[in-house]
């Protein structure tokens, strides 16, 4: 055998050799990758959030109102009668607050939490000794413009908060536990990771639908993908959101009631003076009181039977004795 | 320092700053939004911007002044903006510069000699002035700017026709007869309308286009700094196509677009021949060492018979010649200088198609009869037949828009309507808001009006004339919830911005279970028979048991009782009576006297698809003829 033809043979054999890992690397591609099954019905879904429950222990049944036609002075009256902020907040905390943001609208027109209102709660709470306020909304018109237009970006963040807009990494999956409506439903759960108390501030306000909009229709805006799906069932809803939040505190401001042409309202008629601002830790309690400077009577608004019967509250607000306040 | 890295300086100085200005059009008072910054400067630089919407609207709005200054430089110092100024310019030197790397000499010299193409671009000036121009004539009476600009327009061809020698006088003649028939038709037959159909390829509001609706979206999606939310322009793909296919043609043929299609080069490279300052040799003979043929940014020979119209001052010649033979100077270049290739067939078909473009893309109504209902314009919008003689295509309302309701029309808004801007209302965060009228002071040629926030919502002095409505939403009741399918909804309503509302509801009862027979009731619970019922099935709120004309609201239900809230006229009913439960329905109706399209309803509409409610741009206040409602007539 000549050497050539040797030389031959070794080349052939190490292009086979190259050749036949060539194809068991394809090969083992191929099989590592075959799939026999097919995407089922269920592809793509995402495990769901689990939203712990923000009460503060031994706060419960606390309401108070607050006769005032001042924001700032009535939110200090009502926090104190409540037992302070710091019975709410303590040091180290991360508090969110949810806002009503969902319009861009000025604040003057009053379709949004109160930009002075929600920049004393952050002082408040930084006071106590949060270590972070994170003010947040999922608004119905485009989020950067109502938080600028509505005063509550700027005022929350020369007020020491961060203001958290929505993004789609914000959202993840959410199960209502033995809900119907929130299913497998995406929630701004990005502003409440970590968080260690929610409270939720919003207007008294008029609402063509559900005939209402006060703190537990706000959970709405914590909500994302196309919620307005809900409105074929607004009591449902609302009384969904109201077991899926266990808020901290919740904050009606009805210092001035949009008690027309809700819930954008848009012209300064559309607002009704009523200098009541209803605070407390039964969001059901709250709502029910609040709905009564629309001229409602609870039983009238079925939401709140509804919330009533599945546990976040009740609406027998007396029952609680709420603690009345008038300031001069 | 050499002049070519001076050059390059100047090009990355004016890329950074154009790339700036496209990423602070956030409105917004913080630093790296838009506060002041001129973030239209480059285009109303762009001295193409300037004339064709001087030639079609009668007058140099704002900053388009800019364009004459750099025209009036240009007459000085030749093609400045080119080589030295226009970011889209800097950006086709760069990849050219990539693409000729490590190349031979001979190809780099084949790469950069003159090629017939390059011709296009003065065909496509011709073309876009023409259309810019289309009606001049019929408007000549009209206007003084009009007159100034023909009267400028028979001087040049009146010095054209007495310029010895390059077939001056026929070539006049030629226009002059093109014109003359033009004029002659457009004052038998008036109003084809003139077009600014030069933003489709006008180098900087295609590089705006570009840039902010295909690059910043896709840059920001992770940086979220120009918007805090994905944002979408529908036909991005497009623009990208253009966009990119410019720029990979560098690879081919460096500065492919600026040699070959830029009509602003064109226009520039025909004023800035005669330039008191060009390139030239400083010697009829050289070396040929053939090495400033092989850098010349515009094809434009420098080592033989140079072609000043094409030079972009890219200024490699100079800096590459090792005689030092190549100079810019006042003198012209001794090596001989060529005129631009000028095909006067060329110019006249260019001209005459561009002047007959308007009328010839009219034949399909669009001005018209064959209005497009779909052709939604921003608010302060002229009426169309304006907006197209100023719209640049640059899409810097479509930038700023800070709900991205503002989207680029596609092909099928027709050549005329190609990257003009169109709401698409179920893309953007929430329709138009009533309270922003950014759009119409970032438009640069204010085919956008400046608009005041008065004006928008008709208050104050605008109180009489009431607001700027942009259309007028249409329920389709056949999609519609609660007029389809028995299904309380009204999110339309809920979230119209106007005050009042210009969604109101009527009241429906729909019967949706019959055949129920009353059995007995206690308290408020009442037992029911015929049909066994889901458990809490009819328990929302929204469902009410009827009994003859009375009706009580459902709170519970069990299989078969139900618990009622009943109002103050129901009796219980006597057992055996016939029931039935029927849904309270709120059904949604528009007042057209008071909807202004703002299209923020489309945007809510749960019917996530096709949506049941739609704008639509009839009653929209800019195109009168389009107006839906007598005024004075009606109850309210």
């Amino acid at each position: 055998m000549s050497r050539d033809a040797d030389m031959d043979r070794r080349r052939f054999l190490l292009r086979a050799g190259k050749a036949g890992l060539g194809m068991a690397a394809i090969g083992a591609l191929g099989w590592w990758a075959h799939d026999t099954q097919g995407p089922g019905a269920e592809s793509g879904r995402a495990e769901s959030v689990k939203l712990p429950s923000f009460a503060v222990a031994g706060t419960g049944g606390r309401v108070a109102v607050v006769k005032s036609g001042h924001r700032v002075p009535a939110l200090r009256a009502g926090l104190e009668t409540l037992g302070g902020i710091a019975a709410f907040v303590g040091a180290g905390h991360k508090v969110v607050i949810k806002v009503n943001a969902a319009f861009a609208t000025p604040p003057a027109l009053g379709a949004t939490s109160n930009p002075e209102l929600v920049a004393e709660l952050v002082r408040l709470c930084l006071k106590a000794g949060a270590a972070q306020v994170v003010v947040t909304d999922n608004p119905i018109n485009d989020p950067a413009s109502c938080f600028e237009l509505s005063g509550i970006g700027p005022a929350a963040r020369q007020a020491g908060a961060k203001v958290v807009l929505p993004h789609p990494g914000a959202f993840r999956p959410y199960t209502l536990p033995g809900g119907r409506l929130i299913v497998d439903w995406p929630l701004m759960y990005g502003p409440l990771a970590g968080a260690h108390r929610l409270i939720g501030l919003a207007p008294v306000k008029d609402h063509h639908r559900s005939q209402a909009s006060v703190t537990m229709k706000n959970w709405y805006g914590l909500l994302g993908g196309r919620r307005n799906v809900f409105h074929q069932d607004i009591n449902g809803i609302i009384s969904e959101l109201g077991r899926m939040v266990t808020p901290s505190l919740v904050i009606a401001d009805g210092v001035a009631t949009l008690a027309h042409n809700g819930p954008t309202g848009g012209s300064l008629e559309d607002l009704r003076p009523t200098d009541t601002m209803i605070l407390g830790t039964d969001q059901v309690a709250v709502d029910s009181m609040a709905v009564g400077l629309l001229g409602l009577k609870p039983a009238q608004v079925p939401w709140l039977g509804l919330a009533a019967q599945a546990g976040a509250g009740t609406t027998d607000y007396e029952s609680l004795n709420p603690t009345k306040v008038e300031l001069g | 320092m050499r002049i070519v890295t001076v050059r390059r300086i100047s090009q990355g100085f004016f890329l950074a700053l154009f790339l700036w200005f496209c990423l602070v059009a956030t409105v917004g008072e913080r630093l790296w939004q838009l506060r002041g910054w001129p973030v239209n400067w480059f285009l109303e630089l762009d001295p193409l911007t300037g004339l064709t919407s001087l030639m079609a609207a009668g007058s140099l709005y704002a900053g388009l002044w800019w364009g004459a200054a750099v025209l009036a430089l240009t007459l000085v110092a030749g093609r400045f903006f080119c080589g030295w100024v226009c970011p889209f310019g800097a950006m086709h030197h760069f990849v050219g510069w990539l693409g000729a790397r490590n190349k031979p000499l001979k190809e780099r010299v084949q790469r950069n000699a003159p090629h017939p193409a390059q011709q296009i671009k003065y065909f496509l000036l011709a073309f876009f002035l023409g259309a810019a121009a289309s009606d001049l004539a019929a408007r000549l009476a009209m206007g003084q700017v009009a007159a100034a600009l023909a009267g400028a327009l028979v001087l040049g061809l009146v010095l054209l026709a007495t310029r010895k020698g390059q077939g001056g006088r026929a070539y006049a003649l030629a226009v002059g007869l093109v014109l003359a028939v033009w004029v002659a038709w457009s004052l038998l037959a008036p109003s084809g309308g003139a077009w600014l159909l030069a933003g489709l390829l006008d180098p900087i509001p295609l590089v705006s286009r570009s840039v902010n609706l295909v690059l910043l979206p896709l840059a920001d999606a992770p940086a979220r700094v120009a918007w805090p939310g994905p944002r979408f322009y529908q036909g991005a793909g497009l623009i990208a196509a253009v966009f990119f296919a410019t720029l990979l043609l560098n690879l081919w043929r460096p500065r492919f677009f600026c040699r070959f299609v830029c009509p602003t080069g064109a226009l520039l490279g025909l004023l800035g021949r005669h330039a008191l300052w060009r390139v030239g040799k400083t010697q009829a003979r050289c070396g040929a060492c053939m090495s400033c043929d092989a850098s010349c940014s515009g094809a434009a020979r420098p080592a033989g018979r140079l072609r000043p119209a094409e030079c972009v001052l890219c200024m490699n010649c100079l800096d590459g010649c090792p005689e030092e033979a190549v100079t810019y100077a006042t003198k012209p270049s001794l090596g001989g200088e060529a005129a631009p290739d000028l095909s006067r067939r060329r110019v006249l078909a260019g001209l005459g198609l561009g002047l007959a473009a308007p009328p010839i893309l009219s034949l399909s109504g669009v001005l018209g009869p064959g209005w497009n209902p779909a052709l939604i314009r921003p608010p302060g919008s002229l009426p169309e037949s304006e907006f197209l003689r100023r719209c640049l295509r640059c899409g810097q309302c479509m930038r700023v828009c800070p709900t991205g309701v503002l989207q680029p029309a596609g092909p099928s808004f027709g050549l005329e309507g190609l990257w003009t801007p169109v709401l698409g209302m179920t893309i953007g965060t929430s329709g138009c808001q009533p309270r922003c009228i950014a759009c119409a002071h970032v438009c640069p040629s204010a085919a956008i009006r400046p608009i005041t926030l008065d004006e928008k919502l008709g208050k104050g002095e605008y109180a009489a004339q009431g607001p700027i409505r942009l259309g007028c939403a249409f329920l389709d009741r056949g999609r519609c919830l609660p007029w389809a399918m028995d299904r309380p909804c009204i999110v339309c309503q809920e979230n119209c911005p106007v005050s009042p509302k210009a969604i109101f509801t009527r009241l429906a009862w729909e019967t949706v279970l019959g055949g129920l027979k009353a059995g007995p009731s206690s308290g408020g619970e009442l037992a029911v028979s015929g049909k066994a019922l889901k458990p809490d099935a009819l328990a929302s709120g929204d469902y009410y048991l009827q009994a003859g004309a009375a009706r009580a609201r459902i709170v519970t239900n069990g299989a078969a009782s139900m618990t009622l809230a009943p109002g103050p006229d129901w009796r219980a009913p006597t057992p055996g009576a016939p029931l039935s439960v029927a849904v309270r329905l709120q059904r949604p109706y528009v007042d057209p006297a008071r909807c202004t399209g703002c299209g923020i309803c489309q945007h809510e509409c749960p019917v996530s698809g096709k949506r049941a409610i739609r704008v639509s741009a009839e009653n929209a206040t800019r195109e009168r003829s389009h107006s839906l409602l007598l005024k004075g007539a009606g109850p309210g």
